[in-house]
């Protein structure tokens, strides 16, 4: 059930943008594809949607095989990063569009339609054109389009990309309750880490075209299945074939045989968080993440000598070459 | 206001005034100047009525073919990668580039009574040089580029993700082309019809080549001007150009009234 994507391949060129690539979306599942750009996240939510047609492999939608069907047969509603709003149309045909095409009769469709702006919270929007709305605004309203024709699953290709940082943060936990009442199996492209564990039950990690770990956001932080997924989930330090997260690193004034000595270069405070930049005796640099308050007590200053304990370190069996 | 801003306004409305204004004006004065009678009578001759309606024929003919084959040149040139693209792009500009004249040349030679296509068609009792399918032909040629010109830098600004949703939520190509492409390129197609119009009714030398100026058969107005003109008839000559830049501003001012304003 949901979406399942098998064993699919494209390639653009000489760049292999999905490599054998097999994926599951649980039906009524949450699920964000993340990675870096390029790492065919995009490509592969495209070819779910069929706006691209993979060289191999196959593409179930609720246990239906869609490998070769166009888009308007695949029951799915796609938003895309830049809204893709039809600019000639108001808010109201922008979101009857595809009722329209389907030939609904208009007491349907006009009710259908309000329906669904209040449920995006654009009632009294409807007569407005999309250049008279801002951008989250827009993105609503490119989510109720989609909606309209109540497809099997919700695509969304970087949906918050293009807005603000106080506007994606107010729609990343608008669009978590929205799923939480509406069910749609939903997949979210994203490249921001902190939007898929904020957003999404479950976490497709990729990279050059391969899913390098699929879990829950907590699954992924704790558990990392490489170097690749520790370091782009989460911040790290790296100590030669050694990773600790910043806040496993403990800040003591006095040596107790598990410590190393270190320096204070900068501290950077943060609100409630401050950043603690050191160096260790070996001349390797890293940097701790305290709280306010045990900044204070422990008085640290630039120039400080102390003694750092390190927790839970992970080694993993390669080198990466090139961790984020 | 300062100086230089006057001198700079002075320099292109003075600039207008005198090549444009002034002239068409004269026109204008030269033609009611024996009242409009005298006016009346020259517009009502069957003469200048067949030029009119020839016009008017032709114009519509070349605009619709030229809308129609532009707009579908510009979808082929924006959205598509083939072999050739660039040589098709340059051939689009060839009516710009080359001489009316040369243009009414070649079709004579293609199409004159002694070629070959000439003389298949004529045994076949279709009459091309000569006569109105010619001037169509000529008029055609030369006011092919515009619509194709005007749409294709449009049709790139727009993209291709308001045609890519439509899509998903169901519509078909023909539906996406109606319903999304074609209102977004909406702006580009009308003045592209406003320039191909313009050059349909104005199109003197191709025309006058093809046309074998017959008075009442194949004398489109601006080869009326001419005739009337050679004929020492100044009100009719006047006459007849003024009902030519009529036309002109009446389609300039039709298609700024049924486009409607930008709301975005």
């Amino acid at each position: 059930m949901g979406i399942t994507a098998r064993n699919v391949s494209k390639r653009y060129g000489d760049f292999v943008a999905l490599d054998d690539v097999s994926v599951e979306a649980p039906t009524g599942s949450l699920t964000a594809l993340l990675g870096p750009s390029g790492s065919g996240k995009s490509t592969l939510l495209r070819a779910i949607a069929g706006l691209e047609r993979p060289d191999s492999g196959q593409i179930f939608i609720s246990d239906e095989e869609k490998t070769n069907m166009p888009p308007q047969k695949r029951e799915v509603g796609f938003v895309f990063q830049h809204y893709a709003a039809f600019k000639h149309m108001t808010v109201f045909d922008n979101v009857a569009f595809g009722l329209k095409i389907r030939k609904h009769p208009r007491g349907a469709i006009d009710k259908k339609v309000h329906e669904l702006l209040e449920l995006v919270q654009l009632d009294g929007f409807s007569h407005r054109y999309p250049t008279q709305l801002s951008g989250g605004q827009r993105q609503r309203m490119a989510l109720a389009r989609a909606l309209a024709v109540e497809p099997e699953v919700l695509l969304l290709d970087e949906p918050f990309g293009a807005l603000d940082a106080r506007v994606r943060q107010e729609l990343r936990a608008w669009l978590r309750r929205l799923h939480d009442d509406i069910h749609v199996t939903t997949i979210l492209v994203t490249h921001d880490q902190e939007e898929a564990m904020e957003v999404a039950d479950r976490i497709v990690l990729m990279n050059h075209g391969k899913i390098e770990q699929v879990g829950g956001p907590q699954d992924l932080y704790e558990h990392p299945a490489n170097e690749f997924v520790m370091s782009f989930i989460g911040p790290v330090n790296r100590l030669g074939n050694t990773y600790v997260r910043p806040h496993d690193i403990e800040i003591k004034l006095s040596p107790n045989g598990t410590t190393s000595e270190a320096t204070v270069d900068h501290l950077v405070y943060l609100g409630f968080e401050v950043r603690v930049e050191l160096t260790l005796k070996d001349g390797q640099s890293l940097w701790a993440q305290v709280t306010r308050e045990d900044a204070r007590h422990l008085e640290l200053e630039r120039g400080k000598h102390i003694h750092v304990k390190i927790d839970r370190t992970k080694v993993f069996g390669e080198i990466v070459e090139s961790p984020v | 206001m300062t100086a230089s801003r006057i001198t700079l306004r002075t320099l292109a409305l003075g600039y207008l005034a005198l090549l444009l204004v002034l002239p068409v004006s004269m026109v204008f004065v030269r033609t009611f100047s024996n009242g409009l009678g005298a006016v009346w009578e020259a517009v009502t001759r069957p003469e200048a009525l067949h030029a009119l309606w020839l016009t008017l024929l032709v114009a519509v003919i070349a605009v619709t073919a030229n809308t129609v084959f532009g707009i579908v040149c510009a979808l082929v040139l924006v959205r598509h990668e083939f072999r050739g693209k660039a040589l098709l792009n340059a051939v689009l500009d060839l009516p710009l580039a080359v001489s009316p004249v040369v243009v009414g040349l070649a079709l004579l030679i293609i199409y004159g009574r002694t070629s070959l296509v000439g003389g298949w068609l004529a045994e076949a009792g279709i009459r091309i040089v000569f006569s109105t399918p010619g001037i169509i032909l000529a008029t055609i040629f030369v006011s092919l580029p515009f619509v194709v010109r005007e749409v294709v830098p449009v049709l790139r600004e727009i993209g291709t993700e308001q045609e890519q949703a439509a899509s998903t939520l169901g519509a078909s190509a023909f539906q996406t082309f109606r319903l999304v492409t074609l209102p977004a390129i909406r702006s580009g197609v009308a003045y592209g019809i406003v320039l191909t119009t313009a050059r349909a009714i104005g199109e003197f030398g191709a025309v006058s080549l093809v046309s074998g100026k017959l008075a009442g058969r194949t004398e489109t107005l601006t080869i009326y001007v001419e005739d009337r003109f050679q004929s020492f008839d100044l009100v009719g000559c006047y006459t007849a150009a003024v009902v030519l830049a009529v036309i002109a501003v009446a389609t300039l001012l039709l298609t700024n009234l049924t486009s409607p304003k930008e709301e975005y």
